[in-house]
C-alpha cells in the first residue's frame, strides 16, 4: 500500500489552520501581558515593541502572588498524595473482595457519586466545614480528595482486577501479610494508573475555583484562581497588569504540561476509557 | 484467613470515613435544609415541608436558569462532539508533526477555566469588536456579552474552545483501536470516504461517542466558572446557570433552604439525564 504512506496534505492543512483558534487567545495573553497601555492603543494585535516586565512585578505585589502560588502548590501536592494513598487502598480491598456483599455495596456506593454534581452539596458543605473548623487549606485538601474518589475508585478497581491474583497468592505463601502484599507488590504495580490518577487530580485541584471560593475566606489562604477572582475588580483599569497576572497563574501548569505532555495525554486517555 | 479479611476492612476505613462525612452527610443535610425556611445565617428556622419545592415551580428565575442551562448544554454538547470528532479524524490521518498537533489541541484542557474566561471576556469586549467594526458587521461591533440575546453564544464559544480538547483525545484513542485492515478491505471494495466513515469508523468508536456525549453534557450542565468570568449571569439574568443561581441565591440572597430544594431537583434532573443518555446510547451501540 504505497499511497497510505504519503502525507495527507489537506488534513495537515486543516489541522494546522485549526490550531490558530487554539493559539490566538494564548498569543493575545502573552503579548498583552508584556505591553503597556500606549502600545495597546497603537495596536492590540501587534507583537510588543518593548517588554514591560514591570507588569509582572506589579501584579506579583498586587495579588500577593507567591503566597497564593504556595497555597496552590501545597493544596495540590497534599491532595495528590492523599488521593493516591486512600483511593488505591480502598480500591484494592474492593477489587479483591468483589464477591463479598459489603465490598460490592461499597463499590456502588462510591461510584454512584459520579452522578452527584458538586453544586448540589455546595450549600451544606460550607455549613459542615465551618462547623468542623475546616474552612481552610486543610479542609480544601480533604474535600478535593473526596470529590475525586468516585471516579478514581472506578478507574483503580478496573485496573487492579487486571493484575493476576497469583502474584499475591505467591506472596502469601511466602508469609506476607495483606498490608505487606499491598505496599510491596500491588502499590508498585499500580504505578501507571496511579500516574494517571495523580495527573488528573493535579490538574483539577490546581485549576479548581468553586471549592476555594466557597470554603476559603482568609486572604492569606487564597489559591491562584481565587486571587484572580478577588482582584478582578481592581484590574479593570489596567488590562496589562491583569494579563500579566493571568499568565503567571497559568504558567506553572503550562510548564508541567510541556515537561510531561505525553504522560498527561496518555493518562487522560487511559483514565477515562477504562 | 480472618486476619486477611480484617486488613481489607481496615483499608476501606479512610476512604469510607472521608466519603461519608464530606459527601453523604452533606447531601442528606442538604435535603433536610430544603424542607426548612432557613436563610443560612441565623439560628432560627422552621420546618416547612415541601413548600420550597412548590415555590420553585412558580419561580421565573429558576425557570430561566433551567432554560439557559439546557439550551447551553445541548448546543455545547453537540458542538464539542462534532468538532472534536473532526479534529480527531484530522489528527489520526497520515500527517506530519502529529504529536506536536495533539499537544496543541490538548493545551486548553490544562488551563484554569476561570482565567480562560477572563481572557475571552477581554477578547469579546476589546478585540472581536475591532474586527466587527473593521468588517462592518454590526452584530460583532459591540460586545456580544453585553447583549441579552447573544451573551449565551459567548459562553458557548468559551466552553467549546476549552471542552474540545478532552473529547478530541478520547476520540483519538477510539480511532486508534480500529484495525487498519478494515480500511484496506473497504478500499478494495471501492468504498468512498463518506461511506467508510459511516460504515466503519463511526460504529466502531460508538463507545467513545457515548462517553463523550455523557461527559460533555454533564460538564456543561454544571457550568459555573465560565459564567462568573464572562457575564456573572447577566445581562439581567440572561446567562444565569443553575449552579450560579444556587451559589448566588444560597450564599448571598438569603435563600439557603430554597436553593437547597433547587439543588435536590437539579440532582434528580442530572441523574435522570445521565442514566437516560447511557441507556439510549448504549442500546444504539449494540444495534450497530
Amino acid at each position: 500500500m504505497k499511497t497510505s504512506r504519503r502525507t495527507n496534505w489537506p488534513a495537515l492543512l486543516l489541522v494546522a489552520l485549526g490550531t490558530i483558534f487554539i493559539l490566538f487567545p494564548l498569543y493575545m495573553t502573552v503579548t498583552i501581558a508584556f505591553k503597556n497601555p500606549e502600545q495597546m492603543a497603537y495596536s492590540v494585535f501587534a507583537f510588543p515593541t518593548e517588554l514591560h516586565w514591570e507588569n509582572f512585578s506589579r501584579a506579583v505585589e498586587m495579588t500577593n502572588f507567591f503566597s497564593a502560588f504556595q497555597n496552590s502548590v501545597m493544596v495540590t501536592t497534599a491532595t495528590v498524595v492523599l488521593t493516591l494513598l486512600t483511593n488505591s487502598m480502598v480500591a484494592y480491598a474492593i477489587a479483591r473482595n468483589m464477591q463479598r456483599r459489603f465490598f460490592k455495596g461499597l463499590y456502588f456506593y462510591f461510584v454512584s457519586a459520579m452522578f452527584i454534581p458538586f453544586p448540589i452539596i455546595m450549600l451544606p458543605i460550607v455549613k459542615l466545614a465551618s462547623g468542623l473548623h475546616m474552612t481552610n487549606l486543610f479542609g480544601l485538601i480533604m474535600l478535593h480528595t473526596v470529590y475525586g474518589l468516585a471516579f478514581n475508585v472506578f478507574v483503580y478497581v478496573g485496573y487492579i482486577r487486571s493484575i493476576p491474583v497469583a502474584l499475591e497468592e505467591a506472596a502469601t505463601v511466602d508469609g506476607a501479610t495483606t498490608w505487606g502484599t499491598f505496599w510491596r507488590i500491588i502499590f508498585p504495580l499500580m504505578a501507571p494508573i496511579s500516574a494517571t490518577v495523580g495527573i488528573l487530580t493535579c490538574l483539577s485541584t490546581y485549576n479548581d475555583f468553586l471549592l476555594p471560593l466557597i470554603i476559603i475566606s482568609d486572604p492569606e489562604q487564597y489559591t491562584l484562581p481565587l486571587v484572580q477572582y478577588v482582584f478582578q475588580g481592581q484590574f479593570n483599569t489596567d488590562f496589562n497588569l491583569a494579563f500579566a497576572s493571568y499568565l503567571m497563574a497559568l504558567l506553572p501548569m503550562i510548564i508541567v504540561y510541556l515537561i510531561a505532555q505525553k504522560w498527561i495525554i496518555n493518562g487522560v486517555t487511559q483514565g477515562s476509557v477504562k | 484467613m480472618n486476619k486477611r479479611l480484617t486488613a481489607f476492612y481496615w483499608m476501606t476505613v479512610p476512604a469510607v470515613l472521608l466519603f461519608f462525612i464530606f459527601l453523604t452527610l452533606p447531601a442528606l443535610q442538604g435535603f433536610y435544609y430544603s424542607l426548612t425556611n432557613w436563610n443560612g445565617f441565623g439560628h432560627q428556622y422552621h420546618f416547612v415541608g415541601f413548600k420550597n419545592y412548590v415555590n420553585l415551580f412558580q419561580d421565573d428565575n429558576v425557570g430561566n436558569a433551567y432554560w439557559f442551562t439546557f439550551k447551553f448544554a445541548i448546543v455545547v454538547t453537540i458542538a464539542i462532539n462534532v468538532l472534536s470528532l473532526l479534529i480527531a479524524l484530522g489528527l489520526n490521518a497520515k500527517i506530519r508533526f502529529r504529536n506536536f498537533f495533539r499537544g496543541i489541541y490538548f493545551l486548553p484542557n490544562i488551563l484554569s477555566v476561570l482565567i480562560v474566561g477572563y481572557i475571552f471576556n477581554y477578547l469579546f469586549s476589546n478585540v472581536f469588536t475591532i474586527w466587527g467594526q473593521n468588517l462592518g458587521i454590526t452584530s460583532l461591533s459591540t460586545n456580544i456579552l453585553g447583549s441579552e440575546q447573544l451573551a449565551w453564544v459567548g459562553v458557548v464559544i468559551v466552553a467549546v474552545w476549552q471542552g474540545i480538547a478532552f473529547n478530541t483525545i478520547l476520540y483519538l484513542a477510539g480511532l486508534q483501536t480500529i484495525p487498519t485492515s478494515l480500511y484496506e478491505a473497504s478500499n478494495l471494495d471501492g468504498a468512498g470516504k463518506w461511506r467508510e466513515f459511516w460504515s466503519i469508523t463511526f460504529p466502531l468508536i460508538a463507545p467513545f461517542f457515548t462517553i463523550n456525549m455523557v461527559l460533555a453534557m454533564k460538564n456543561s450542565l454544571m457550568v459555573f466558572d465560565q459564567i462568573v468570568a464572562l457575564t456573572n449571569g447577566g445581562p439581567g439574568r440572561a446567562t444565569q446557570s443553575i449552579s450560579h443561581l444556587i451559589y448566588t441565591g444560597g450564599f448571598r440572597g438569603g435563600e439557603f433552604a430554597y436553593q437547597s430544594a433547587n439543588s435536590v431537583i437539579y440532582f434528580i434532573v442530572i441523574a435522570m439525564i445521565s442514566i437516560l443518555q447511557l441507556r439510549f446510547l448504549q442500546r444504539r451501540e449494540m444495534d450497530n
